[in-house]
């Protein structure tokens, strides 16, 4: 009964926002080129079906290997940050700084140290937009550790990389995974600014623009419809991943 | 395991400069004796348990553990302390054997397990073996921090106010589960406690600190009975230990600062 309540009442409210976005398109007479409505977007979806599964793919695996890379960077420098203190007050503020940077501003900098290579440019945005959160997590995580876990192991004679193994990662767990919810969401945002700002013709950034330069609404919003779509998806990977690894700390 | 402490001072480096707590602090524990500490709050009761644990060393003095001097912790020290600090993602037993995973790396996990089944039968527990521990309660928690603190076999248990977040009949149950716990396994103990009647009940021996920095202000014995039971602690003898006690707490109140 659960399992299907799960289900049903996101559903439910989905089906609820989208009969009121289309009331209030009817309800002020909204022509489709100021604001498309829910029943504009199949039609739009329709004709251009190929290139939505052949942009959304491109998008979503780059997307995808961009946020494994950053899951990757994220946790190593939140490791050595949460460890050593030195580091830690070493890289903050850079690290703040640099995650302060408007990253659509660094898309063209990128874009013309690697020109013309252009999953790998993308990867980069996503890497720099997402790891953010997860190292931040993670280092808070392991430098709030209390003694006395500590002390535990510590008075038997166990060595750092056994408490790091059997008590401090396992206790971080919960705090990772909801800092990858939110660069989850924000990897999206980091592969989209590299498809859209930089002309390379790929991915649903592309569509999107085209979609701009043809005056074509329905098109714009199917696109974004579509990424949130695969935003909602990539999430529920996450809350997925997370019950199986940190479902000890949801409370039932 | 007889624990000597000789002439131990100690002090902590604190942005007001140097924080000494314990001065010339000399006291010994006879093997397999069960010595209570108490003393005014702050006074350095932790410090002592973190030394005799061989996790800090302390600033002049030693410490001695049958006669061998500590210089780094000692797998055959047990501690529990007043938080459960239990890992929230294993289950009761296997939270238990988390000590031998670090001091008995060669033991099967059948064999772990049935050490720390063995002590959750005496705690009264092992019907909670694959309970998390966030379905147990706080007396519960703090039984299977007990089973947890024993599983190695530890010489010597330091237990840092392991009683005192829980309301008082379960703080009474706990303290019977303590006395089982002792009579059936081989273990020197030294309890940290504000709580007189506690001491008085469990400990053999029971040690009232002086303020900060702390040294040894009064000794007693407290074998007023070969088997206690909780009735003894309304006794005229044990009300007037108690008094004592009492009073020798607040002398010590006064000396501090």
């Amino acid at each position: 009964m659960i399992r299907i309540n799960n289900f049903i009442i996101p559903l439910f409210s989905l089906i609820i926002f989208c009969l009121l976005w289309e009331l209030l398109v009817w309800y002020n007479n909204w022509p489709n080129y100021k604001m498309a409505s829910p029943s504009d977007l199949w039609p739009a979806f329709w004709k251009f079906k190929h290139l939505f599964l052949i942009y959304g793919w491109e998008t979503f695996w780059r997307t995808v290997v961009g946020l494994i890379l950053s899951v990757l960077v994220g946790l190593s420098l939140g490791i050595l940050m949460g460890f050593s203190k030195t580091i830690r007050i070493g890289l903050y503020p850079i690290l703040v700084g640099f995650n302060a940077i408007p990253k659509a501003t660094v898309v063209p900098v990128i874009a013309l140290i690697f020109v013309g290579m252009h999953n790998m440019n993308t990867i980069i945005i996503v890497i720099l937009i997402s790891f953010f959160p997860i190292c931040v997590s993670i280092s808070i995580g392991l430098s709030t550790l209390e003694r006395e876990y500590e002390d535990i192991l510590l008075s038997l004679g166990a060595n750092k990389f056994e408490i790091f193994y059997k008590i401090a990662l396992p206790k971080t767990l919960p705090e990772f995974f909801g800092a990858l919810k939110v660069s989850t969401t924000l990897a999206f945002i980091g592969t989209n600014l590299m498809e859209i700002i930089e002309p390379h013709g790929k991915g649903l950034g592309h569509l999107f623009d085209s979609g701009k330069i043809s005056a074509d609404y329905p098109l714009m919003f199917a696109v974004l419809i579509t990424l949130a779509v695969m935003g909602i998806f990539l999430y529920y990977i996450v809350v997925y991943l997370e019950n199986i690894f940190a479902g000890w700390a949801i409370r039932k | 395991m007889h624990i000597n402490i000789e002439k131990v001072s100690h002090q902590y480096e604190t942005k007001q400069g140097m924080l000494p707590v314990l001065k010339d602090l000399s006291l010994s524990i006879k093997r397999k004796g069960f010595t209570a500490i108490v003393g005014p709050s702050g006074c350095g009761k932790s410090t002592i348990t973190r030394l005799v644990s061989g996790l800090i060393k302390p600033t002049q003095g030693s410490i001695f553990i049958s006669n061998k001097k500590i210089i780094s912790p000692l797998s055959t020290v047990g501690m529990a302390f007043q938080n459960p600090v239990l890992l929230e993602w294993r289950n009761v037993i296997k939270n238990i054997i988390l000590p031998l995973e670090i001091v008995s790396k060669n033991m099967t996990y059948n064999q772990k397990r049935s050490n720390a089944l063995d002590l959750l039968k005496l705690v009264g527990l092992e019907e909670f073996e694959n309970n998390l521990p966030s379905e147990l309660s706080g007396g519960m928690k703090q039984r299977v921090s007990l089973c947890r603190s024993l599983v190695h076999n530890p010489e010597v248990l330091i237990l840092d106010e392991p009683f005192a977040a829980l309301d008082a009949f379960t703080k009474e149950d706990l303290w019977d589960v303590m006395h089982k716990l002792k009579k059936e396994r081989d273990f020197t103990c030294i309890l940290i406690t504000h709580d007189l009647r506690e001491a008085v009940y469990l400990a053999d021996q029971v040690i009232v600190l002086s303020g900060r920095p702390a040294s040894l202000q009064y000794d007693v014995k407290t074998n007023f009975n070969e088997e206690k039971k909780i009735s003894d602690l309304y006794s005229s003898e044990v009300s007037q230990l108690l008094a004592t006690l009492r009073n020798q707490i607040e002398i010590a109140q006064n000396n501090n600062d």
